[in-house]
């Protein structure tokens, strides 16, 4: 045991001196979770529309104002012909062209009504869908006000937002970023460290020395699981101070599941490292090959029940979905620890495999 | 002497027993799986309708929930306590509870309210939820009108048509294909030269270099040049792809795409090759370039809009070659853009391109 | 008879932080001559020849290598020196030939050129079986003969050679050297580090440094008189015996 406390201390001691990797390793998560909890939203912000109309008569000006002064959409350009629409689009100066037909008032109140057309940029499909719900509502609202002349008639929802009242997009973000910020550090940064020191022979000399191999492997993650324990309070005290988002259940729950995760990702590492002869290859490895599924498969962005079957079967081999998954039931909607036992267990059960299979293929190539 | 510099880095790349498979591999990775996770698209809200009226009309509205598109009817239930258990534990994402005495409010003051219940962890949801439920509360309304309404009101009659340009079916693989070319080219050009110059520090074999009066120009060019044909490559891994299994094909020019790729490559590998000059190990260079990495995708417009971003962040997006790239590739690829259309965006990456690329040569050091 | 001097060094130093780890060397070398520059470990003399190759630049002093300034002109240096360093340099993912034909491209020599003078060496190092051979899979001693052919295939001035035959049996050693003998009989100037006192013995005139400075200097047989020693070795000793530094 003495021995594995000094192969730990030569470990912190080699991050320690490597300032420049551990400035970064510390401060990443704190550019990116303040970076994406503000930045990253899917509301609708800053869209210029065209409105074509060939008479603007004062009601095709009264939707005009009325669209321009919603905080989705900014009136930009008057269009005179259908025409102009694919050129204004084609710039990008316009996302979506609001087209009034002739005599548009006239026939709004007559029996056969108007017509009004969205002609909306559909390049970016998920935005595009978003963009002429929000139209539609906001013409809709502005005919039930010509009719209902201030009265409240119909049905009225009385809308209320559980867990996230004030609507930020970090409340849905924070969770993921989380989630890919410790699967990139631990992964990466241990199978490097280990594949490194095969690399340069190092590592060769430590086999031979009496303590057993897996210390030697161990003390290589001390320290990683270490720092990200600390990035996982940083991003923490982060989220609830600077971007607003509380710890809504219960504290100790949360670092449950996060060690769990740490470790899980840890020994991930640690396979990665059994498997590449050069730092290039763990690197590329758990760089590319592992960083795009965790970023679009993991639930962070886009919502894994919207995904075909086959790819939402894929997700379930990430640690990151699980993960994901349980810090938005226990940060977010502050559930007790009861309701995320699936997604503890799923991630326990990843990390003991983890470590049995790399253990295992660490064994068999030294004998 | 380029020629001989150039020789080795092929020799080498080809020679790796990982590398040739990953410039394949990961396009084909990317572009069979990636697309399809991508949708934002929020059609079935698991929906759970708590009725404590159970009168027709009651009825006849959950009907009308229970047959929308929009809405996924997961039960029906009369108590709340159940129905926000359910919530809990993420079978519905909204709650629409219609209180004791609907009907008669309805029939006799021609108001009727309803409770909602929406969980908003996932803000798009929340307001696609509430605008959902808006238009189809309208449409019940104006299908079942209140007696207690006047008759003799003129209503507007209004109809509304949307045209999806450029993509009718609002496919959303469509929408991502482009983007996703754009990560596959710069993680494959980013990171590659980002640990080539550090790995010849670290095997030592800069040294040997060093000491020659090899000129610092050739030396990164030959570093440059590998990466943007194996970039090109890629790229065109991609397209075919795209076009085999989502039948897209770009729109405009393919010229205007090896452009702006070849611009956009010259990019990320000079930035790679900074960040390798200035590394002394790998794992160093690898962390820097994962750092900007990620930025780069996050802040492109890919995954999330950049003009839903707040004011400051555009701003950061506006440094970010990657941005320029995802709307130029969308533009071409879906719009038909033109070079008239895109100027701006090949002005911002020209001038990146060039930047980079002189920084590179100046901080790669022969003597220290 | 007066010879030309090929390389002049005065006052040269190198500091790193506080650390001087070149203090305020001057000596020459003259044309032709086998010039062996010995120390302990960390006795700086890897940093003064890196220093005299353009990779390193001086802290103070001034020196000159075939007849080109080292703190300003070291691009023109690089052109007529040939180098093999410490730590085996060569790509150990290149053919033996290809490694050959990257370096000597390097310096500009013509595609014919390079065919030829490929075929003459490996003929002439036995070595022609091991053309096709990847670096990385020969014995050390073939990489090290293979490292120091590469650094004088361009006909150099001067050869800096660190350390040229750590951990090597000592068979090859011998025949490194007589290699060495033989680039120095074509006139090649021969620039060469060792901590092998029997080596030492080999070389026309020696150095040697102690904690960054040149305490001994001359032919072997001058220092053994002077230092009344029987061999290099007891030179050796007696110098480093004075050191403060050690690794």
């Amino acid at each position: 045991m003495r021995e594995f406390g000094a192969f730990v201390k030569k470990e912190f001691f080699h991050i320690l001196r490597d300032k420049r990797t551990m400035l970064i390793v510390l401060v990443m998560p704190v550019v990116l979770i303040i970076l994406f909890g503000f930045a990253l939203s899917t509301e609708v912000r800053n869209v210029n529309i065209g409105i074509l109309a060939p008479s603007p008569d004062p009601m095709v000006r009264q939707i005009a104002d009325k669209l321009d002064a919603s905080e989705y959409f900014t009136v930009t350009q008057w269009l005179n012909t259908p025409d102009d629409i694919h050129a204004a689009m084609k710039a990008d100066e316009v996302q979506m062209v609001v087209a009034f037909g002739q005599n548009f008032s006239g026939g709004l109140l007559s029996p056969d009504g108007s017509q009004l057309q969205m002609v909306v940029d559909a390049s970016d499909a998920n935005m595009a869908q978003s963009y002429t719900s929000y139209a539609s509502g906001i013409i809709a609202a502005y005919g039930s006000e010509m009719t209902a002349m201030g009265q409240d008639t119909g049905i009225l929802s009385q809308v209320q937002f559980l867990y996230n009242p004030q609507m930020k997009s970090a409340y849905n973000f924070v969770p993921g970023i989380m989630g890919l910020i410790m699967m990139l550090i631990c992964a990466m940064m241990t199978s490097i460290s280990i594949v490194r020191e095969k690399e340069m022979g190092t590592m060769e000399v430590l086999l031979v020395s009496p303590v057993r191999p897996i210390y030697i492997v161990v003390s290589k993650m001390v320290p990683y699981f270490v720092l990200s324990c600390i990035n996982l309070a940083t991003i923490l005290l982060l989220s609830v101070f600077v971007l607003g988002v509380p710890v809504a259940g219960s504290l100790a729950a949360l670092w449950l599941v996060s060690l769990i995760y740490i470790i899980a990702n840890l020994s991930l590492g640690l396979l990665i490292s059994t498997m590449a002869q050069q730092q290039v290859i763990a690197l590329m490895f758990s760089g590319l090959l592992l960083m795009m599924p965790t970023m679009l498969l993991s639930g962070m962005v886009f919502p894994i029940e919207s995904m075909p079957w086959p790819l939402r079967g894929i997700s379930c081999i990430l640690p990151a979905r699980w993960y994901v998954a349980a810090v938005r039931k226990l940060m977010i909607q502050g559930l007790p620890m009861i309701y995320a036992w699936k997604e503890i267990v799923i991630l326990a059960s990843m990390a003991v495999v983890l470590i049995g299979t790399s253990l295992k293929k660490l064994n068999n190539r030294l004998e | 002497m380029l020629k001989f510099l150039l020789e080795k880095e092929f020799k080498q790349f080809f020679r790796h027993q990982f590398m040739p498979k990953l410039v394949v591999l990961f396009p084909l990775m990317i572009m069979v799986l990636m697309p399809w996770a991508t949708t934002l698209d929020i059609k079935d809200i698991d929906t759970i309708v708590v009725n404590h009226d159970r009168t027709g009309l009651s009825d006849d509205l959950v009907e009308t929930v229970g047959s929308s598109t929009y809405f996924n009817l997961k039960d029906i239930t009369d108590s709340y306590d159940e129905a926000l258990r359910a919530m809990e534990f993420g079978e519905a994402d909204l709650i629409v509870e219609i209180p004791a005495g609907f009907e008669n409010d309805y029939v006799e003051t021609g108001a009727a309210d309803l409770l909602v219940a929406i969980n908003t962890v996932n803000t798009t949801k929340g307001v696609l939820g509430r605008a959902y439920l808006q238009m189809l509360t309208a449409e019940f309304a104006g299908r079942e009108p209140s007696p207690a309404q006047s008759q003799t009101m003129l209503t507007p009659k209004l109809e509304v048509l949307v045209t999806n340009m450029y993509n009718p079916l609002l496919d959303y693989k469509h929408t991502m294909v482009p983007g996703l070319m754009v990560v596959v080219v710069m993680l494959l050009c980013g990171f590659m030269p980002a640990v080539n110059i550090v790995q010849e520090k670290e095997l030592g074999t800069i040294e040997q270099i060093n000491v020659t009066p090899v000129s610092k120009m050739s030396f990164i060019l030959a570093k440059i040049i590998p990466f943007w044909i194996i970039g090109i490559f890629a790229l065109v891994v991609c397209m075919l792809l795209a076009w085999c299994i989502y039948g897209l094909v770009p729109a405009g020019s393919i010229w205007c795409i090896l452009l702006f790729n070849c611009l956009f490559i010259l990019t990320m590998t000079g930035m790679g090759l900074i960040i390798s000059n200035q590394s002394s190990t790998m794992q160093q260079a690898t962390f820097v370039m994962l750092f900007f990495v990620i930025i780069f995708i996050m802040m492109c417009g890919l995954l999330t809009p950049v003009k839903s971003m707040p004011d400051w962040a555009q701003a950061i997006a506006a440094v970010n070659p990657t941005k320029y790239m995802v709307d130029a590739m969308r533009g071409i690829y879906l719009k038909g853009s033109n070079m008239t259309d895109l100027w701006q965006e090949a002005v911002a990456l020209a001038s990146m391109a060039v930047i980079l690329n002189i920084w590179a040569i100046i901080s790669y050091h022969k003597n220290s | 008879m007066e010879r030309e001097i090929v390389i002049h060094v005065e006052e040269l130093t190198k500091q790193f932080g506080n650390f001087t780890a070149v203090d305020h060397i001057s000596f020459d070398v003259v044309k032709g001559e086998v010039f062996g520059f010995l120390g302990a470990n960390g006795a700086g003399k890897t940093t003064a020849m890196r220093m005299l190759c353009g990779l390193s630049r001086p802290t103070s002093g001034t020196g000159t290598v075939a007849g080109y300034d080292i703190t300003r002109q070291y691009e023109a240096i690089k052109k007529n020196i040939g180098y093999m360093s410490q730590k085996f340099s060569l790509y150990e993912d290149l053919k033996v030939w290809e490694n050959i034909r990257l370096y000597a491209g390097i310096y500009g020599m013509k595609d014919t050129e390079i065919a030829r003078k490929t075929d003459e060496l490996l003929e002439r190092l036995n070595f022609a079986r091991e053309r096709n051979t990847m670096v990385k899979s020969l014995p050390l001693g073939w990489k090290q003969k293979l490292a120091f052919s590469v650094s004088i295939f361009h006909d150099p001035a001067i050869v800096f050679l660190d350390e040229p035959t750590g951990g090597v049996d000592p068979y090859t050693r011998r025949q490194f050297w007589e290699m060495i003998y033989e680039a120095a009989d074509r006139g090649i100037t021969v620039f060469v580090t060792t901590h092998y006192m029997d080596e030492a013995e080999y070389c026309d005139r020696v150095s040697i440094m102690v904690d960054g400075r040149i305490d001994a200097l001359g032919t072997p047989r001058e220092l053994k008189e002077r230092f009344c020693a029987r061999s290099m070795e007891e030179v050796f000793q007696g110098l480093a015996r004075k050191a403060s530094r050690a690794d």
